[in-house]
């Protein structure tokens, strides 16, 4: 308040006592700034933040040296067989066991695949990465090609180039000696492939005008999202082998992927029902209005806004499936973690240290794999709301 | 179609006429179903009827004449049915469900509320606690924690003695056995009358609080009524308890209750993981809850904790219950992973064991989806009354 106005306010006693001109701030306390404010702020603010902090630190310094010191520091990175990772007299400590993974990171990827014929997975393999590459590149030209690739031409090349064909000189590959990372990566990638357009159309399905298509969406969602995942898989192996003539009696990993496929779908179609749901209905309505029919609508107009906005949601999906086909190990596919279960109890290299080192390269690889498709989820929501904010 | 008032509806040929199509596809979409499903049935009996496989509901009543390690009710291989085997599996899929769900949760909250904590260090270490156990299959962790972790402690012989008569070993968790020889009632109905006091003084307390804005300690009283109450029983001599600890015997462990390693394992995995995904629910409901509301509460002059348990909780709640309700589903769908470490669960029980020995495969398979089924509709049901009650109510 300016002093002049108080004058004229009190002019009886006067205002001698106040301050004409503002004092200069003074410089905020040194215990606010810097290093020390920073750690003030974020570690000491209360007495109990600051016994949380002591305590965590106390915590972290009890497991991240030892933790440290088991994977890097005291791991056996060379060796032939079990005598490279046993306590010894030169080792008083073994740490993790690298040597076994290297030996078996073969067995890991490929399974029993027949060495020779191993190419054809690296080709696989291959054409899989640039499709992804291509699908996620958001800048990468000719995506709508790119969508017909991965949906359509890798399908029908990896089936004849991973399962074989007499016709063009390859030799037949039999589904029981498919292993490892190579059975992880058809299983989550066939559910992939087939979730998506399953998913889109048992959500239409659902939003359906007409009773039957409705009420057998909602009923194979309902149902699908309602039981285990395991059960849906025993279903697909026993039951399924059974439904069919006994002539067409599907193979072991054909029937999980079938199992597979319904769960994704199911969910799937879930995602994809929200990404509707969130399409204002002026937009169907402006379709309609200038005289689309509903595939043409569906098509052109409703699901690319839809699918757009719900593309987080579907990598996070992705990612649930993908941790998801662990389970086919259950029903006695040999996919990478039932890999590294067989190689973890082989005799060649049984040491105490084997059991924790597998499950350690297997928490590394899938946790990179989930952690590279969560930050894409995230990259593309940060995405979206730049863009709907302008 | 539209209709111009005054004039005829314009003439369509029936092939572009929606109604028509309509009626056309739903037909088309039954008939194939039908089909398929009639394909599968008439399948099946051949298929059944080649491998001399009775299909129906009879081997439920046969012996079942298979052990089963953890039996919550009686059941003896001799003498118990394939149907007590499936009781014996459900109440041990609702154990684990059980108990997973009370302690995910706490768990989940305290991660959670850590996760938005201005503590540096509090909120990146549940930041990566929550990354790091949602990248990670569930499997893999329940197969951790049992082939790496509790497969590898010491045998019996050099068991880990955990304070409280607590011992740990590869054959599992070993607790004290607490058995009432006298005054078992006694201590029972103590805890019922202490509860109910308690609820009692909670109901008059806010009675007070409403008409005359005084509080009362409720919190300090109650737990005064459950530690005070029972303490008196114990005090007055009425009790006689006998408690055995499990004692080391030459190969054996003696007494006290026994845990299997396999629930231990499960319970552990699924808690863990379950609480990474509430932890994540809880976070988003409490960042649901807007900034002006925790403003306006310590305007008031509330402090932090009642800010949180009487302002930001209470909303946060109606975002995070429905979200909640879905991770103990899942919770309850992911416990039959009790398959991989050979917890006799539902799955392991019914669908494995079971199966295999009756060859009954459809029958079987259908009562276990049926359970799941069950469970997650009478959920999703109770789920929609309690958002119709909590729903916000516009003015």
């Amino acid at each position: 308040m300016a002093g002049a106005s108080i004058k004229e306010m009190d002019p009886e006693h006067g205002v001698a006592y106040v301050r004409e001109a503002p004092i200069e701030a003074l410089p905020p306390p040194a215990s606010e700034r810097g290093a020390l404010g920073w750690l003030r702020a974020n570690f000491f603010a209360t007495p109990l933040d600051a016994a949380l902090s002591v305590v965590l630190l106390l915590l972290l310094a009890w497991i991240v040296p030892p933790l440290l010191d088991f994977l890097l520091f005291n791991a056996v990175w060379t060796g032939k067989d079990r005598e490279a990772c046993l306590v010894g007299p030169d080792r008083p400590e073994v740490g993790a066991c690298w040597a076994f993974v290297r030996d078996r990171f073969a067995y890991f990827i490929y399974g029993s695949y027949p060495v020779a014929e191993r190419w054809r997975v690296d080709i696989f393999f291959a054409m899989l990465a640039i499709g992804i590459v291509w699908l996620l590149k958001l800048n990468a030209p000719r995506r709508d090609l790119g969508a017909f690739y991965f949906f359509v031409i890798v399908p029908i090349v990896s089936y004849i180039l991973l399962n074989g064909s007499e016709m063009l000189g390859l030799r037949r590959v039999d589904t029981a000696v498919w292993g490892g990372m190579l059975v992880t990566i058809v299983v989550a990638w066939v559910g992939i492939v087939v979730s998506l357009p399953a998913g889109i159309l048992l959500a239409l399905g659902r939003r359906s005008r007409m009773p039957a298509v409705k009420l057998f969406s909602v009923i194979f969602i309902e149902f699908v999202r309602g039981v285990p995942l395991i059960t849906v898989l025993f279903m697909a192996s026993v039951m399924l082998p059974l439904f069919v003539p006994e002539q067409w009696s599907p193979d072991k990993l054909l029937r999980a992927l079938v199992g597979i496929a319904l769960f994704a779908s199911a969910y799937m179609a879930e995602v994809v029902r929200a990404g509707l749901q969130a399409i204002p209905k002026g937009q169907y309505e402006g379709a309609m209005a200038v005289g689309l029919s509903y595939s043409q609508m569906m098509r052109l107009i409703i699901l690319p806004q839809a699918l757009r906005v719900t593309i987080p949601n579907i990598v996070n999906s992705y990612i649930a499936l993908f941790k998801d086909t662990t389970l086919v190990f259950i029903v006695g596919i040999f996919d990478f973690l039932k890999a590294i279960e067989a190689a973890r109890i082989d005799p060649i290299w049984s040491t105490p240290v084997t059991s924790t080192t597998g499950y350690a390269f297997a928490a590394i690889v899938y946790f990179i794999l989930c952690y590279l498709m969560s930050a894409y989820a995230k990259n593309m929501e940060a995405r979206l709301a730049v863009a709907d904010k302008r | 179609m539209s209709v111009v008032p005054g004039s005829d509806p314009p003439k369509v040929s029936p092939l572009y006429d929606p109604k028509v199509r309509s009626i056309a596809y739903q037909v088309v979409l039954c008939i194939v179903i039908a089909f398929l499903v009639y394909a599968a049935v008439s399948n099946a009996a051949e298929n059944l009827a080649r491998a001399r496989i009775a299909s129906g509901f009879g081997f439920w009543d046969v012996t079942a004449g298979f052990d089963i390690s953890q039996t919550l009710i009686y059941y003896s291989p001799q003498t118990s049915t394939y149907g007590r085997a499936f009781w014996v599996g459900l109440l041990n899929t609702l154990l684990v469900a059980g108990l997973g769900i009370v302690f995910a949760t706490i768990l989940g909250f305290i991660i959670g509320i850590a996760r938005l904590s201005r503590n540096y260090l509090v909120s990146r270490i549940a930041a990566g606690y929550v990354e790091l156990i949602r990248n990670l299959p569930l499997l893999l962790q329940l197969l951790f924690w049992y082939n790496a972790v509790l497969r590898a402690l010491p045998d019996v012989r050099s068991s880990l003695a955990v304070p409280g008569g607590v011992l740990l070993n590869n054959r599992g968790l070993f607790l004290p056995e607490i058995t009432f020889h006298r005054g078992g009632t006694a201590l029972l109905a103590a805890f019922v009358l202490a509860i109910l006091a308690a609820i009692g003084f909670y109901v008059w307390a806010r009675r007070r609080q409403a008409a005359t804005g005084q509080q009362a300690p409720v919190f300090w009283v109650a737990l005064g009524c459950l530690v005070g109450f029972p303490l008196l029983v114990l005090l007055t001599g009425q009790l006689s308890v006998a408690v055995a600890y499990p004692e080391l015997g030459r190969f054996n462990i003696r007494g006290g209750v026994e845990i299997l390693p396999e629930f231990v394992a499960l319970l552990f995995g699924l808690v863990v993981y379950t609480a990474a995904f509430i932890a994540e629910v809880v976070r988003a409901g409490i960042l649901a809850v807007s900034r002006g509301q925790t403003e306006a509460a310590h305007a008031l002059g509330l402090r932090q904790g009642p800010t949180l348990r009487l302002i930001v909780i209470p909303q946060a709640m109606r975002v995070i219950v429905p979200p909640l309700t879905n991770q103990y589903l899942n919770l309850t769908k992911n416990s039959t992973l009790a398959v991989a470490i050979g917890y006799p669960d539902l799955v392991q029980v019914f669908t494995g064991t079971v199966l295999n020995q009756t060859g009954q495969a459809v029958e079987v398979v259908v009562i276990t989806m049926a359970v799941y089924l069950v469970i997650s509709l009478a959920t999703s049901l109770l789920m929609n009354v309690y958002n119709a009650r909590m729903a916000l109510v516009e003015r």
